[in-house]
């Protein structure tokens, strides 16, 4: 998995008929210490992230492994929402700070 | 599947009960004429490989699990042959009884 | 499977369901040198491991599979704590992993 921050959320309304109803969110990837990257993944929401949020997202065969998402066309799924993490013993991020 | 070359193994005291039993080698994957060419990898032996053989290793869960016989194992990658030698056309580019062992990575 | 040093811990309450007594752990896969190689990542603990430790890592649809729920979207798991690694005759220096992870303290 990697973490990223939810900056905003995909519209399509043309789109294959198993993804309706699915929440589509706009994650830029960061890295472990917190900075971003210049890359970005669309990933299906499945706990109810907001913008803003740092999120765990997983790729592959894994991101089908959601009641949403099971056997549709998706490769990326938001499964977490980051509180916080630490890396040798000192604080990276904190939500609530 | 893919060639590499064994250099290492791995003393795992606490892993999954899956792996107990099981043999952990260091891989470096290779080329046929040995140019290291991916990812360290960590593999499980199913062939009786040594440091210094040349192995086929397959990277794939389902034939991993099946392989070593637990279709709910969470094992992956597993060295499922050594090789003897390796032809490429009429050149013998690989001969096990000849090749030296691989050299540490700079 | 893959080589990795961990390198923090992650917290997140909300998650998915069927994860919530899974540990996060930020880990470094590493190369037969015992060296960096590639990015860092999250992964999920299937077994006790922490900061500092030298582990084996799976990832693709097998992470899962490590952990007590299987059908969960988790993509990389640690499955193994290394005692010792031992590549071409040298074993693999713990040391500076487990220095890294005092960090400040």
């Amino acid at each position: 998995m990697l973490i990223g921050q939810v900056v905003g959320s995909v519209v399509a309304t043309q789109k294959d008929e198993k993804l309706a109803e699915r929440k589509l969110l706009l994650v830029q990837v960061h890295d472990l210490n917190n900075k971003p990257k210049d890359q970005y993944v669309v990933a299906v929401d499945s706990v109810g992230a907001g913008p803003h949020d740092m999120v765990l997202y997983a790729t592959g065969s894994s991101a089908r492994q959601t009641d949403i998402t099971d056997g549709r066309p998706c490769d990326a799924v938001v499964m977490a929402v980051v509180d916080s993490w630490d890396l040798g013993g000192e604080n990276v991020y904190e939500k609530w700070s | 599947m893919f060639l590499a070359d064994v250099v290492g193994t791995v003393v795992t005291p606490v892993q999954i009960p899956e792996l107990d039993g099981e043999i952990l080698l260091i891989l470096r994957p290779v080329l046929p004429d040995g140019t290291p060419t991916s990812k360290t990898r960590i593999a499980v032996d199913r062939a009786q490989a040594g440091v210094g053989d040349r192995v086929i290793v397959l990277d794939e869960g389902n034939g991993g699990r099946q392989i070593v016989g637990n279709p709910r194992a969470a094992i992956k990658t597993v060295v499922v042959g050594v090789v003897d030698y390796i032809e490429q056309g009429d050149k013998l580019t690989y001969d096990h009884r000849t090749a030296p062992t691989p050299s540490p990575l700079d | 499977m893959y080589l990795a040093r961990v390198l923090g811990r992650v917290v997140a309450s909300h998650i998915y369901p069927g994860l919530d007594n899974v540990n996060l752990q930020w880990i470094q896969p590493l190369d037969e040198r015992g060296q960096d190689q590639g990015d860092a990542l999250v992964a999920c603990a299937a077994i006790s491991s922490g900061p500092g430790d030298f582990v084996t890592f799976v990832d693709g649809r097998e992470g899962a599979m490590a952990l007590p729920e299987t059908f969960v979207p988790v993509d990389a798991a640690i499955i193994g704590f290394i005692e010792e690694a031992t590549v071409l005759g040298q074993v693999i220096d713990r040391e500076p992993y487990i220095s890294a992870a005092r960090g400040a303290n």
